[in-house]
This record gives C-alpha cells, sequence and structure tokens, in this order.
C-alpha cells in the first residue's frame, strides 16, 4: 500500500498552479502578457498621461507622429498617445463586468434547466433559441436608443445578450453530470436541490462555464467596440478605440496614425483575452479545439 | 512438430514518463502460438493484457512505443512493417473481436453490407460468390435464417447476436489468427455461454488459432487449450489450462484462483491484499512481491526469470514453484462460511409491488394514474428480516435494479405498498419520504467512478450523510470521518485523496463508507463488484459481510452473478421479465429441483474449472416484453408444457424449507425431469 500524505491545496494554491501551466506554453504566457498589461495600464494610466485627454488645439490638428506626440494628434489636435492608453478604460470595465453578469444568470439558469429538465426546461430552451435569432446588434440598438449609452445600461446589456451561450452550455454541461450516479445517490440520501446543485453539479460544470465566460469576454468586447464605432457606445469625450477609429476612418489616407493606434489597441487586448482563454480551457483540461464545448 | 503461426520474442512496450523515463507496460515477453491452438491470456485491469494482444496485431497505442523485441508473423515483424503492409495482414491473415460489438457495428448500415465490406477488402472475390459467402458466414455463426438476418441494422440484433456479427465478420476474410478481445464481458450469463460455444466450434471447424483474452478466468477455462497469465507487464505463467487452473504453481495465479467464489464450494473465499503496482515503481525484486504469502528475502531483491519445467510444460516466474506444486489442491481450500443472525422481526415489505416504464397520456397524467396492463415489473411478494441478505439475481432487463430504485424511492411504483419495519409505508415520492427513513436506506452503486464526485475529497464525500443525517461539524465530524473510514480498512491519510488518485477497490470501500456513515438499516447494493477485478472483489465481499457481522444491517444484493450471490446471500429471488419465478434460502435455490429458468442460469454459470462444462438448456433469445398473459418465462422454457403456460399465471408451489417455485410443472416432475438431466 502507498503511503504517501499528500498536502491538500487550498484554492490559492490551485490558482496558482493553473496560471503556472496557463504561462507554460508560449502562446499562454503571451496571451497573459497582453492582457496583465492592459489591464494594468487601464488601472494606472489616468497617473501618467502626457496631456488632458479632452484639450482640443485647432493648431495642432493632425500632427504626424513626433517625439512631442509620439503617436500625434488627431483632427481636433487631441494627442492620440494620450487618448489610446486611456480608451481601453471604458470597454475593459464594461466588458469584464458585462462578462460576470453573462457568466452568472446563463450559468445559473442552465444549471437549473440542466436539472430540472421536462416542459421548464423545454420552454426556457426554446425562449433563450428565439433570443438567438435576434441579431443582437439591432437589439443593443433598440436597448440603447431607449435607454440611453450609460455604463449602467450597457453592462446589463450586454451581459443580457452574451449570456445567452452560456446557458447552452451549462446546461449540456450540466446533463452530463446529472446522470452519474453520485447524483443520484444524493438524490436517494434526501439532498435538497440546491445542496445537489452547490456541492455535487457546480464544481463539476465550473470549469467548462468559467472558460465560455473567458472567449465570451473577447467576443463582448468586440461587439462593444462596434457599438462605438456606431456611436452607441461611450459618447464624446470620453476616449474609446471604437470610436476614435470610426472619428478617424475618414482621414486613414493621410492621417494613418488616427486609426492604427486605436486598432492596436483594440486588436491585442482581443488577441491577449483570446490566447488566454485558450489556455485556462488548457490548463483546466478542456481543449477547445478538439472538443467545442457544446 | 507444430507450425509456429507467431512468435513474440522479447517484447518491451512503454512509454516516456514526464521526467524522461522509460516505463515499460510490456517487460520482455517471450511466447509463441501455434496453428489451431485457443491461447488465454488472463490478467487483471491494468497488467498488459490488451497492449499484448494488439502488438500482436502489430497495432502499439498512441504514447507507447516498442523499447526493443520484436514480434514474428511468419517470417515478418509485424511492429516494423509499414501501415500499407499491415493493411494486408490485418483482416486477411490476422483479424480481431473487439470487446463490444454493438460499438463495433457501424449503426446506419446493414448487417449483410457489412459483412460484404469485409469481404470486399479482405477477398477477391467476386459479387455473386460474396453473397452466397455472407450466408455462409451467418450460418457458421448460427444465426437464425441468414437471409432476413442480413438485411437487419445492428439495433435490431440483441447482444449475443451482434456479437456473432462481429464473429462473422473476422471470419470473413479466413484470418489464421483470431485476437478476442474480451468478447463476452458485456453480455448476459446464458449468451455467454452460448458464444464460447460457437467459438469453441469454429476453433475446432476451422482450425483457426485463437487468442483470448480476458479477465474471467471461467470463460478462460472453457475455450483456451494453454493459458499465459499477466502480472504487471510480464508472463509470470504459461501453460496447458488443466495444471493452470487446478495445480497453478504460481503465488499469483494461486490466490486469484482461490479468491474466486464458485458455485462448487459454497461461502466467501479469501481475498488477495494489496493492488497490482503501478508501472515503473518496482525497481528490482519479483513484482509480486509485496502480496505474495510465500516471499521471502530473496524475493525482494532479486528478480525470478521464466523457467520451463518440462514436466508440466510450463513456464512459471517463481523462485517458489517447487512449494507451491507440493500445496493440497486448490479444491480444499478454506471458505468461510456465512452465519447471519437474522432476527424474527420484518424490516422490509414488498406487497404487490408493480412499477411501469410506461410514458403517461396527458389525461391521465391529470387524473394522476398510470394505465399499463403489462409493467415492467409485477407482482413483486418479499418479505425481509432483520439481518438477513437477500439477493436479486436475473440477467439484464429482469427488473432488479428497478426494484431496488423502487425501495430507495427513486423511482415511484405503480402499485403495491413498501413496508418499512412492519408498519409505516414508505411514500412513493422521495420528497415526501421521512428523513428518518432516506437514513435508514443506503444505497452502494456498481461503478465507483460513478457514484464518487470526481471533484470531491474522500473527506468531503465521506461527511456528506454525516452532516445532512447528524448535522455534525468541526472536530467532531472529522473524528467520525477518520473512525468510517477505518472501519472500511482506510487510514487517515485518505481523507485528502481524490478519487481519480484511488484504487477501484478503494474507491467502493469509500462509497462503502459512505453508505454505512447514515447508520443505515438497509442496505442496497447494486451489482457492487462488478466493475471490480477479481482479487479486489472478494476482498469487497469480504468487507461488506464483517461490517454485517458489526452493525446487523439488512442488505439487498442485486447481482447477475450466481456464483458471488451464492457466497454471500442467505435468500435468493430470482427475476425473470420483471417477475419473481423462485424464491428461498440459497442452499434450496441452488439445488434441484428449481424452476427451470434458475435451470438455464445454474446451468451457464462459468467455473474457473476447464473439466465443468455449462449447460445449455434454452435458447438465448432476448424478449423484449414481459408476455401478456401466462408464464413470465415461456418463451424461453425448456420444459413448456403447451398451453396452460401461454394463458395461466403459475401458482407459487413450496418445495422444503421455505423455497417456493412459480410454475405449472408439478414439483414431483420437475424434480425427476431435472435429475435424470
Amino acid at each position: 500500500m502507498i503511503k504517501k500524505k499528500e498536502k491538500q491545496k487550498n484554492t490559492f494554491e490551485k490558482i496558482y498552479e493553473v496560471i503556472k501551466t496557463m504561462a507554460s506554453k508560449p502562446s499562454g504566457l503571451i496571451g497573459l502578457i497582453i492582457l496583465i498589461f492592459h489591464v494594468i495600464l487601464a488601472i494606472t494610466s489616468p497617473l501618467y498621461v502626457p496631456y488632458d485627454y479632452k484639450a482640443i488645439d485647432p493648431t495642432l490638428m493632425l500632427t504626424p507622429p513626433s517625439s512631442e506626440f509620439w503617436f500625434g494628434t488627431d483632427s481636433l489636435g487631441r494627442d492620440v498617445f494620450t487618448r489610446t492608453i486611456l480608451g481601453g478604460r471604458t470597454a475593459l470595465t464594461v466588458t469584464f463586468f458585462g462578462s460576470l453578469i453573462a457568466l452568472l444568470w446563463g450559468g445559473s439558469l442552465g444549471i437549473f434547466c440542466g436539472l430540472v429538465g421536462g416542459k421548464i426546461d423545454d420552454i426556457v430552451m426554446r425562449i433563450i433559441d428565439a433570443f438567438l435569432s435576434i441579431p443582437w446588434i439591432l437589439a443593443m440598438l433598440l436597448i440603447v436608443s431607449l435607454l440611453g449609452t450609460t455604463t449602467l445600461v450597457l453592462i446589463p446589456a450586454l451581459g443580457f445578450f452574451y449570456g445567452k451561450g452560456i446557458v447552452r452550455v451549462a446546461r449540456a454541461a450540466t446533463h452530463d453530470v446529472i446522470a452519474k450516479d453520485f447524483i443520484v445517490s444524493a438524490r436517494a440520501r434526501g439532498h435538497s436541490n440546491m445542496s445537489i446543485i452547490w456541492n455535487e453539479i457546480l464544481p463539476n460544470v465550473r470549469d467548462a462555464i468559467m472558460v465560455e465566460g473567458a472567449m465570451r469576454w473577447s467576443w463582448m468586447l468586440l461587439g462593444f467596440s462596434s457599438l462605438s464605432f456606431l456611436g452607441f457606445g461611450v459618447s464624446p469625450p470620453t476616449p474609446d478605440w471604437g470610436l476614435m477609429i470610426s472619428n478617424a476612418r475618414g482621414l486613414m489616407s493621410f492621417a494613418y496614425w488616427a486609426v492604427l493606434a486605436p486598432i492596436f489597441g483594440l486588436s491585442s487586448l482581443i488577441i491577449g483575452i483570446n490566447l488566454t482563454a485558450d489556455a485556462f480551457a488548457k490548463a483546466l483540461g478542456i481543449d477547445r479545439s478538439t472538443k467545442a464545448p457544446v | 512438430m507444430k507450425t509456429i503461426v507467431q512468435k513474440i520474442n522479447n517484447l518491451t512496450i512503454g512509454f516516456q514518463s514526464q521526467k524522461g523515463e522509460q516505463i515499460s507496460i510490456l517487460k520482455n515477453i517471450s511466447t509463441s502460438i501455434n496453428q489451431g491452438e485457443t491461447v488465454g491470456i488472463v490478467g487483471e485491469s491494468g497488467s498488459g493484457k490488451s497492449t499484448l494482444a494488439l502488438a500482436m496485431m502489430g497495432y502499439v497505442k498512441h504514447g507507447l512505443f516498442t523499447i526493443s523485441g520484436e514480434c514474428m508473423f511468419h517470417s515478418n515483424n509485424l511492429l516494423e512493417m509499414k501501415n500499407k503492409e499491415l493493411e494486408n495482414i490485418r483482416g486477411r491473415k490476422i483479424a480481431m473481436i473487439p470487446q463490444n460489438a454493438g460499438q463495433s457495428l457501424t449503426p446506419n448500415l446493414k448487417i449483410g453490407y457489412q459483412i460484404d465490406e469485409a469481404l470486399r477488402l479482405h477477398t477477391d472475390l467476386n459479387q455473386a460468390e460474396r453473397d452466397g459467402k455472407i450466408s455462409e458466414l451467418l450460418n457458421k455463426v448460427r444465426l437464425p435464417s441468414p437471409e432476413t438476418m442480413a438485411q437487419r441494422y445492428p439495433h435490431e440484433l440483441s447482444g449475443g447476436q451482434q456479437q456473432r456479427v462481429a464473429v462473422a465478420m473476422a471470419l470473413a476474410g479466413s484470418p489464421e489468427l483470431l485476437l478476442l478481445d474480451e468478447p463476452t464481458t458485456g453480455l448476459d450469463v446464458t449468451t455467454q455461454a452460448h458464444v464460447l460455444e460457437l467459438l469453441n466450434l469454429i476453433a475446432k471447424d476451422t482450425g483457426t488459432s485463437m487468442v483470448y483474452v480476458s479477465h474471467d478466468l471461467g470463460a478462460i477455462a472453457q475455450v483456451s487449450d494453454r493459458v499465459i497469465v499477466m502480472y504487471s507487464g510480464e508472463i509470470v505463467l504459461d501453460g496447458p489450462v488443466r495444471s493452470i487452473l487446478k495445480n497453478p504453481i504460481h503465488p499469483y495465479t494461486y490466490g486469484l484462483l482461490k479468491s474466486i467464489p464458485k458455485l462448487s464450494l459454497p461461502g466467501l473465499p479469501n481475498s488477495m491484499s494489496g493492488s497490482q503496482p503501478q508501472p515503473g515503481s518496482i525497481k528490482k525484486g519479483c513484482s509480486f512481491y509485496e502480496r505474495c504469502e510465500f516471499a521471502d528475502d530473496d524475493c525482494k531483491v532479486n528478480s525470478p526469470s521464466l523457467d520451463f519445467i518440462e514436466d508440466l510444460n510450463t513456464s512459471v516466474r517463481c523462485f517458489k514453484h517447487n512449494e507451491l506444486l507440493n500445496l493440497n489442491k486448490l479444491d480444499s481450500h478454506n471458505v468461510k462460511s456465512i452465519e447471519n443472525r437474522i432476527l424474527k422481526n420484518e424490516i422490509l415489505d414488498l406487497s404487490n409491488v408493480s412499477i411501469s416504464y410506461a410514458k403517461q397520456k396527458f389525461l391521465d397524467q391529470l387524473l394522476n394514474k398510470i394505465n399499463d396492463t403489462n409493467p415492467t415489473v409485477k407482482d413483486i411478494n418479499i418479505n425481509i428480516n432483520k439481518g438477513e441478505t437477500l439477493a436479486l439475481v436475473g440477467e439484464s432487463g429482469s427488473g432488479k435494479s428497478t426494484i431496488l430504485k423502487s425501495i430507495a424511492g427513486l423511482l415511484k411504483t405503480k402499485d403495491g405498498n413498501i413496508k418499512f419495519e412492519k408498519n409505516k409505508t414508505l411514500s412513493n415520492d422521495l420528497k415526501q419520504r421521512d428523513p428518518s427513513f432516506l437514513r435508514a436506506i443506503q444505497l452502494i452503486f456498481q461503478n465507483p467512478d460513478e457514484s464518487l464526485n470526481p471533484n470531491h475529497t474522500v473527506e468531503e464525500i465521506v461527511s456528506q450523510p454525516l452532516r445532512l443525517y447528524f448535522g455534525l461539524k468541526g472536530k467532531e465530524l472529522k473524528d467520525k470521518i477518520i473512525e468510517v473510514l477505518d472501519k472500511v480498512r482506510l487510514g487517515e491519510f485518505y481523507l485528502t485523496r481524490y478519487p481519480r488518485q484511488l484504487s477501484g477497490g478503494e474507491k467502493q470501500r469509500v462509497a462503502v463508507a459512505r453508505a454505512f456513515a447514515a447508520k443505515p438499516d438497509i442496505i442496497l447494493c447494486d451489482e457492487v463488484t462488478s466493475a471490480l477485478d477479481v482479487s479486489v472483489q472478494a476482498a469487497v465481499l469480504n468487507l461488506l459481510q464483517e461490517l454485517k457481522e458489526d452493525f446487523g444491517t439488512t442488505y439487498i444484493f442485486v447481482s447477475h452473478d450466481l456464483a458471488v450471490v451464492r457466497a454471500i446471500s442467505d435468500r435468493v429471488a430470482v427475476l425473470y421479465q420483471g417477475r419473481l419465478c423462485e424464491i428461498g434460502p440459497s442452499n434450496y435455490v441452488y439445488k434441484f429441483p428449481s424452476h427451470p429458468y434458475t435451470e438455464v442460469l445454474l446451468g451457464a454459470v462459468l467455473e474457473p474449472n476447464p473439466d465443468i462444462k455449462p449447460k445449455l438448456v434454452a435458447e438465448d433469445i432476448v424478449e423484449e416484453k414481459p408476455p401478456e398473459n401466462g408464464c413470465s418465462f415461456q418463451g424461453r422454457c425448456p420444459r413448456i408444457l403447451g398451453d396452460i403456460c401461454k394463458n395461466e399465471v403459475p401458482p407459487w408451489q413450496t418445495v422444503e424449507n421455505g423455497n417456493s417455485i412459480r410454475c405449472h410443472i408439478k414439483i414431483e416432475d420437475l424434480k425427476n425431469q431435472q435429475i435424470t438431466n
């Protein structure tokens, strides 16, 4: 008999372990570095931006990059560098909290449907299917034009639209474990539904849901920037990548810097989140390249 | 001198560990297979028997590689051949029959087409010749009316028939060597006996060499001429079937044979301690040293080699084989007979229980009634006394697990009552059951991989009933968990383990601990040993018996294995198609006269002894639904009387000492017929 005493890992050690595994592959390491860089930038950038982001100076219109203005200036003479490093703040905050909401409602509804099954499950899933068939951007435009473009509207609205997919993943993952004997055993013992969800199902579906949430985050970022691009995201003069691209795209042929800088900011963040989510999935043992979550 | 079909020389197959070490799964395997010979390869899970069988086809699983050695088929080394060359050998010269035929047949293609495909690939026949050959092959595997059979889809066949089709496909290329990987493991007892008989006939007819891989010594005994016993990636014993199964000269085989419950020897068998070492963990000495009852210091340091013993025509890997040779015969080994204190008071009473799987129509649902005249389980009347072990026996589909689920409250009954301790009726609805009743009845499942939450530690698993029923917390809870684990012989260091870090036997012990933590009065055991290896099975059975003696718990034990049931139960109830056929003390049920179905079941039991052949009394037809009228066994009964069996439900007849048989045939007649047979 093997008598090795193994230390039980606590939650922090487990998280450390997962991050270590993620960073062990180059793609995961790059993703993590990009993501952490963006997060640090978003938190600390107001402390060291060189200029005021809303200072307009008509004399400095569309100045090319120089030692004074690293990324040049835009059509109103505002410093592009300042606006670029500040431009991720709103996007990151809105989409991060939006993803959290999506995760929460999508995850709980999915687990609930998977557990109860039957008629209720059928009805809820058909409603979800109906929502999935509505182009999200149209629905978002409707909501935003009715309720305004404040963060308090955007976060729950995005959270709602991106949570639909999570419902399906959570439900499928729950269906996977629900037939297992340990659930039957817990039922036969007389545990309440809440206790079965919390103790037996959640630990087994948590990974799948979290990975799905991480993927949704990058899609939501793209979606949010599209809204800004269309003029329904943040309102000027708040700096935002989508808005900046939209404003400067007409001048692309002679003032490429005003477009390139926000494009670089946006795409690097999306790539960063995507790579991190992939590495996260692999570290948890869910390989997205060979097995789709649904 | 016989022609050698395949010769394996010093074959070592292994993998590279994460630390870069080479770890062997198969170690220095050398053996050969003669023409027309059937070789059985036995071993527990993880012994490398399947890896060896695949290597015989020239296939090495992904992640594994050949470290040294060769696998010669005639004059070619299969392990060095290119895929193109192997294609000409696989199917034509060497064919394989997989474990689960249901999964290896393509579900959307007709049987005839699939056999035709095999013929097109492996023979040079033209269309007309192939059509004739398909019928010939289906005839050869004894499938009724080959022409209609060829037009069917796999799902329209029973498990046994699917396995026959797989045999027919393997025979399509008239191979010289047939590899069978656990071909009867998923089948019912009677079907298994029939398939084995078929394989024996084919071996005789065609002169094909066969390699039969199995963990089941009973099946091996029936088909093999020679047996190879594997342990931890090594051949430990290789010789003629009789000498190996009757007088094994390797301690592992000796222990294994001792730990199998046998019909001829009722009582609990001795168990073997410990488990097979992990690959790579043995650096020096004999790999069986840890578990060996004959070992001395020499075995710890020196590894024995595979020595050929001329007198017995056997190769053995043990220093002590002479000692074992002089040991008394296996038949006289001790078994522990069980003695349960059965109290007079009734603990559970099932009266007229019927259970239906039929879907309710909408109107019936509103009126809350189930309209099914022919339910899956019908008229079950069983009384169980405190301290008793009652076994429910039957093939798949006999309703034995269904009855367990109803007792546990997981399935609603259609009619009838289940009463606990005489007067307390157990509610049909789990939610309405009193928590004290829920505590009193606990379940242990077949497969511990499924019944333990993979994300919980052993501590969390065992704590659940303790927290739920007794509200224990903190230190008190932990002490209690340790106490419960101690009872199932698991130490304190198991607390922080996850199920994946445990062996199969340890997992099942945790499941037993969880059931006993609730201090139950009744434990429902659903095929608790069928997912376990033979040596572990005996240990779990012994553990269950010891716990029962300590706590006076009542067991309801469901199993398809009649030998296991014989070992552990006081009373046996035989079920066919959800109807009781026979119920009585196990001593009497296993003796004639018995219900014709019990007779069929007993006849099909495979003993690990090549001289005891199974008696095949009835056909292995599978019935999907119980008959509407008359006796449930009318479709397969070898002693059917006529119309009376088809129209009238047979009466209960008492034989002796409480053994009752439900049959139209008079007890005296039954006795005479069965004894003269």
